[in-house]
């Protein structure tokens, strides 16, 4: 009676994005995308551990991948082009259905509900925002160097130590805090979107939560490892 | 005098022959109407319980235009959703002996001799089919592992003709006609009106052609016209205030037709059940039935002494009183549904009950099977005992009592199901037919599937078949009469604004009813019944407040409608129940009893249905002989 | 015991509704949550004030009539209970609670606690039974059918329909509602033919009912009175994915 579940590809010809279901297809998706993202993502900024020659040598090398089909950093721009669409994808579906709920409730509830589902679950909205927010700072901040007090494009291991220098605590507590927030996120996100693709049994879904708290704990663990090592002057 | 005697009544369209060849006789002798025709036919059905559901998904899919009518919000929720046993079939999946005829034969019998041959068998008959039509809805009746449908045998059934959906088979099975009704509504053959109530019926020319309806939201009365009537309204057992049924049961619509010429028939057989969970004060609201699949293993005990209060813990053994057991040792704690119930009032009357209430004791049963094998034969009652009492059963023994919980009378109707008014059919609980005295276990569900599946769609189309009737305009005098008729009522309840709510007199009729017209009935007690009945009545129309206004959402003003009927309907019940000195099923008569207290049945006197007319003054008597070609009648004996 | 009831008072749809409070005492432990409401009704009755109106019915909790928020949780604070199986024995003597309807725009307010859950029924209409017309069955036993797929298809019947997954869920959605119809259906064979259009088409009438799209935060499940797991909802996606597939297989 069961037929073969369906594939993350098939949601391409899901013609209804329009229906709530779609949209959180689309978000389920774009989120993979974006997560598979901060794996490879984080584990490119573990190279910091390796040393300066190491971690600048992958930033160079993710400009050459390709090469010589694709053009210098050809890959680079597909990758950003993915995770752009990815994002607005994301963003407009989280938007859609969020302005569809508040339609839903137009008269709220007097009398504050306590806290049932998990925190994680519950701030899914405001912690998008300020994961957003985030991803903004950091892109100027270290892939085009503009907030950056460095900002050296071609050796980006000492703009990375010039970030987190202990006197610039402010930035490292911010990026705590969005990797936090991206733990959280992701922490319900990740189960969401396993769902959302059609994830049906009690036993799976304990899986698939448990699959994402050790996501999620992995990628801050990964993630805040470079700042703290900066500040304790593991890395300089 | 209390009552009149009128010409006796007999049902001419059951067909002679053969009883198993009578229904296919029927239907091929009914007439038919053009497919062509049915579209320009509308009819009325009235209730979305199983039978009022199943009937105008059926009518729908033949094409007849259906209206469809309940008070509830949605149809989903009328109260056979409530039933939680099962519901019997004659399929003789077990091979153990069942088929057509025995679970006739069974039914008969369990109904004292008090029901219509022609019409058991036809029941028995069509039961079959209405377990293939549920499974081809995708109701998920209990399974085996072999992926075949699991059977239980029910209320003490010597085969295991019962099919079941855990505790919640009514809710299934209602669920299953429910989705078959909204499929005919999005299909456009079936139109559905959710919170309006039927106030009162139309009948023009002798026929019925509509009711009277109030849209419970806005206040709006209004006619609706039709070329038939159905009434699926369910039974009256709130006219005793507390029962199992939904809060909102009521004998409204089947009152007011009784009122424009329907007669009622057997008003006095009403089923009372032994297992409940007893009033716990003065608030008590309504009565939760637990199944008597518990006392299988439960076993039932009071003090021997009466007014014993120690705890049930402290009383040992020696001083225990295992009533049933004592009494009736063949059968012991498994005796019909009748006798354990009158059981147990009598020894509450002794002044042994606890409070109102006997002991349903696992105690032995968790020594013998083990706590586990009492967890999963009985868990989720015993979580709802729990739930509703704040004593845990598996400590302390529960208690339970007697509550009303099915009425077995009705309006009369014929073989077609159709009323003493024609063009008013009457299906399911609302009607009288099928359960004679008594009604047995898992046999209210099969009845009104029955009705509205099968039995109405054959046999509506034989009165159909001289339809479209003439247009009725809506300023003909019978319909004007019957929009002021109920407008008027309405007006007068909100005008009275007296200094009584209307709660408080139900429950007070209540009381008389329970007394009097409960579990055992005297001469004495049913004449004092009449005068507390007609006295309270007449305070209700002095001293009643009903609350706000005609034009809105008023739940007073429902209720007070409901009971002004009651009033009128427990009257007449008392009345039934004085004329029939025997005592059979349901009713049992002190005066009429074997030397060891069992009901004592009259076939030479009383073998015959009782259908009261409405004369505004007393009411006429007409009996139906009962005729029994095939089961003799014999005395019941559980000991 | 005596307590304060803040009850949501709205005259109709369209009027402004406020949190009354009411003084009740001489409640008895023993009385579930409507039948105090009953005697604050009685009262009011005879005060000459308008008695609250609250739908309910079989008050065994399994008709789905009844339904208020108590202290902003759908049912109150017992689990699996409908409002009617509700006993004060769960509050404490002196408590202040907050009584309201269920809010959803899908829900309109019909008077104080009573709204119109109609829209419920109109994703039913839209999908949610087998095309199986009377008389066309074949013999019951003709189809044996698993004993996993009818137990996991039972659990998902027993949904009452009283939109308390509506009430608690912060998107205001129904798809546990819905989910439970496609789950229920979708696991028997007789749901086969139509599993395709069921979906798409019972998703669509939520979607156009006004209700929110579910984002899988649980609190329907948490408040559900016949405890409807939240699988079903993966169940419907996983459906709903497989039906979109290949186009135009709505029925509408």
């Amino acid at each position: 009676m069961e037929s073969s579940g369906p594939s993350v590809g098939d949601v391409v010809t899901v013609s209804a994005v329009r229906s709530t279901v779609g949209q959180k297809t689309l978000m389920a998706v774009s989120g993979i995308l974006l997560v598979l993202f901060l794996v490879a993502h984080m584990i490119g900024n573990l190279k910091v551990f390796v040393g300066a020659g190491s971690f600048d040598h992958y930033a160079h090398w993710l400009r050459a991948i390709g090469a010589p089909l694709l053009p210098h950093s050809g890959y680079l721009w597909i990758q950003r082009a993915v995770l752009t669409a990815a994002l607005v994808a994301h963003v407009w579906a989280a938007t859609a259905l969020a302005l569809r709920a508040r339609a839903a409730r137009p008269v709220g509830y007097a009398h504050r509900r306590p806290v049932q589902g998990s925190y994680a679950a519950r701030t899914m909205r405001w912690g998008g925002v300020i994961i957003l927010l985030f991803a903004i700072y950091h892109v100027l901040d270290l892939t085009t160097g503009h907030l950056n007090p460095v900002g050296d494009r071609a050796h980006p291991y000492g703009n990375v130590v010039a970030d987190f220098a202990p006197e610039r605590w402010y930035v490292t507590l911010f990026y705590t805090l969005a990797v936090l927030a991206v733990g959280f996120h992701l922490r319900h996100g990740l189960f969401s979107a396993v769902r959302t693709l059609g994830q049906r049994t009690a036993a799976g879904e304990q899986r698939a939560r448990l699959v994402a708290l050790l996501a999620s704990v992995g990628l801050c663990a990964g993630y805040l490892s470079v700042p703290f090592a900066v500040m304790v002057g593991l890395v300089g | 005098m209390l009552f009149d005697v009128g010409a006796p009544i007999a049902d001419r369209k059951a067909p002679g022959g053969p009883i198993e060849t009578r229904w296919d006789r029927r239907r091929f002798e009914a007439r038919l109407v053009n497919p062509a025709n049915r579209r320009r036919l509308t009819v009325i059905v009235v209730g979305t319980g199983l039978a009022g559901a199943s009937a105008a998904a059926t009518l729908g899919e033949a094409g007849y235009r259906v209206r469809s009518y309940c008070y509830q919000d949605s149809p989903r929720r009328a109260h056979s959703i409530a039933a939680q046993g099962g519901i019997n079939a004659a399929k003789n999946y077990r091979n153990d002996g069942d088929s057509v005829h025995r679970l006739f034969y069974d039914t008969v019998k369990g109904g004292d001799f008090r029901s219509r041959e022609s019409n058991v068998h036809r029941l028995a008959q069509v039961s079959v089919e209405i377990i293939d039509q549920c499974v081809a809805q995708g109701v998920p009746f209990a399974r085996e592992y072999g992926g075949l449908l699991d059977n239980r045998s029910f209320g003490g059934a010597q085969v295991s003709r019962t099919f079941y959906a855990r505790g919640q088979t009514g809710q299934q099975l209602l669920l299953g006609a429910y989705q078959a009704l909204e499929r005919q509504v999005a299909a456009g053959t079936v139109t559905m009106h959710a919170r309006h109530e039927m106030l009162d019926l139309i009948v023009v020319d002798g026929r019925a052609r509509g009711i009277v309806v109030r849209d419970l939201v806005t206040g709006e009365v209004t006619t609706e016209l039709a070329d038939a009537v159905v009434l699926a309204t369910g039974g009256y057992g709130n006219v005793f205030f507390l029962s199992t049924n939904a809060k909102g049961c009521n004998v409204t619509a089947t009152w007011r037709a009784h009122r424009r010429g329907a007669l009622f028939a057997n008003p006095c057989f009403t089923q009372i059940h032994p297992t409940c969970i007893p009033q716990s004060g003065p608030h008590q609201s309504k009565l939760t039935l637990m199944s008597e699949s518990l006392r299988n293993d439960g076993r039932v005990w009071v003090p021997l002494r009466a007014g014993d209060d120690r705890a049930p813990g402290d009383i040992p053994e020696a001083e225990r009183d295992y009533y049933l057991e004592r009494m009736y040792p063949a059968f012991g704690n498994l005796v019909p549904r009748d006798i354990a119930s009158r059981a147990a009032k009598n020894v509450c009357d002794e002044g042994r009950g606890i409070g109102d209430g006997v002991y349903l004791d696992f105690a032995d049963a968790i020594v013998r099977l083990g706590r586990a094998a009492v967890e999963e034969r009985y868990g989720n009652l015993f979580e709802m005992y729990q739930r509703i009492t704040g004593e845990d059963p598996y400590e302390v023994p529960m208690r339970i009592y007697p509550a009303v919980h099915y009425t077995m009378g009705g309006l009369w109707v014929d073989y077609d199901l159709q009323s003493t008014i024609r063009g008013l059919f009457v299906i399911g609980e609302a009607n009288f037919s099928d359960h004679g005295a008594n009604r047995l276990g898992a046999s209210a569900l099969m009845q009104g599937l029955a009705d509205g599946y099968f039995v109405l769609p054959n046999t509506i189309n034989d009165y159909l078949a001289d339809g479209p009737f003439p247009t009725v305009d809506p300023t003909n005098a019978e319909v004007v009469d019957a929009l002021a008729s109920v407008t008027e009522r309405i007006e007068r309840l909100l005008a009275l604004k007296g200094d009584r709510t209307v709660d408080s007199f139900h429950r007070e009729l209540g009381r008389i009813m329970w007394d009097h017209c409960g579990m055992e009935r005297t001469d004495d007690g049913l004449r004092k019944a009449i005068g507390e009945i007609r006295s309270l009545r007449e305070e209700f129309w002095a001293r009643v407040r009903v609350p706000g206004d005609g034009v809105s959402l008023n739940q007073a003003l429902e209720r007070a409608g409901r009971v002004a009927d009651f009033f009128e309907l427990a009257e007449l019940m008392c009345v039934d129940a004085l004329h029939r000195t025997e005592s059979c099923g349901g009713h049992f008569r002190a005066e009429s009893q074997t030397p060891d207290g069992e009901a004592l049945r009259d076939d030479g006197h009383f073998s015959y249905v009782a259908a009261w007319e409405w004369t505004g003054d007393v009411p006429v008597l007409h009996r139906e002989d009962l005729e029994f070609e095939y089961v003799t009648p014999s005395q019941r004996s559980y000991k | 015991m005596n307590l304060t009831l803040r009850i949501w008072r709205q005259n109709g749809p369209d009027a402004k509704g406020r949190l009354v409070a009411y003084r009740v005492t001489d409640v008895s432990p023993d009385m579930s949550f409507l039948e105090v409401l009953d005697m604050l009704n009685e009262r009011l009755t005879m005060e000459g004030a308008e008695p609250v109106a609250f739908d309910h019915d079989c008050r065994e909790g399994i008709c789905g009539a009844c339904g208020v928020v108590i202290n902003g949780v759908a049912h109150g604070p017992e689990k699996a209970t409908t409002t009617c199986q509700l006993h004060m024995r769960h509050f404490r003597d002196g408590d202040t609670i907050d009584v309201e309807p269920w809010r959803a725009r899908a829900f309109p307010v019909v008077k104080d606690l009573v709204v119109d859950r109609g829209a419920l029924d109109r994703v039913i209409e839209a999908g949610g039974y087998v095309s199986a017309p009377t008389g066309s069955a074949p013999d019951a036993h003709a189809l044996p059918v698993p004993k996993a797929d009818a137990d996991a298809a039972f659990e998902a019947a027993t949904c009452i329909g009283c939109g308390a997954c509506v009430a608690a869920c912060p998107n205001g959605s129904a798809m546990l509602f819905t989910a439970a119809k496609v789950t229920h259906l979708g696991r028997l064979p007789q749901g086969q033919p139509e599993r395709q259009s069921r979906v798409l088409d019972m998703v669509a009438a939520h979607d156009d009912a006004g209700f929110g799209g579910c984002t899988n935060t649980g609190e329907c499940t948490a408040v559900c009175p016949k405890g409807i797991p939240l699988e079903t909802i993966g169940q419907l996606n996983r459906d709903y994915l497989q039906a979109s597939r290949r186009p135009a297989r709505s029925r509408s």
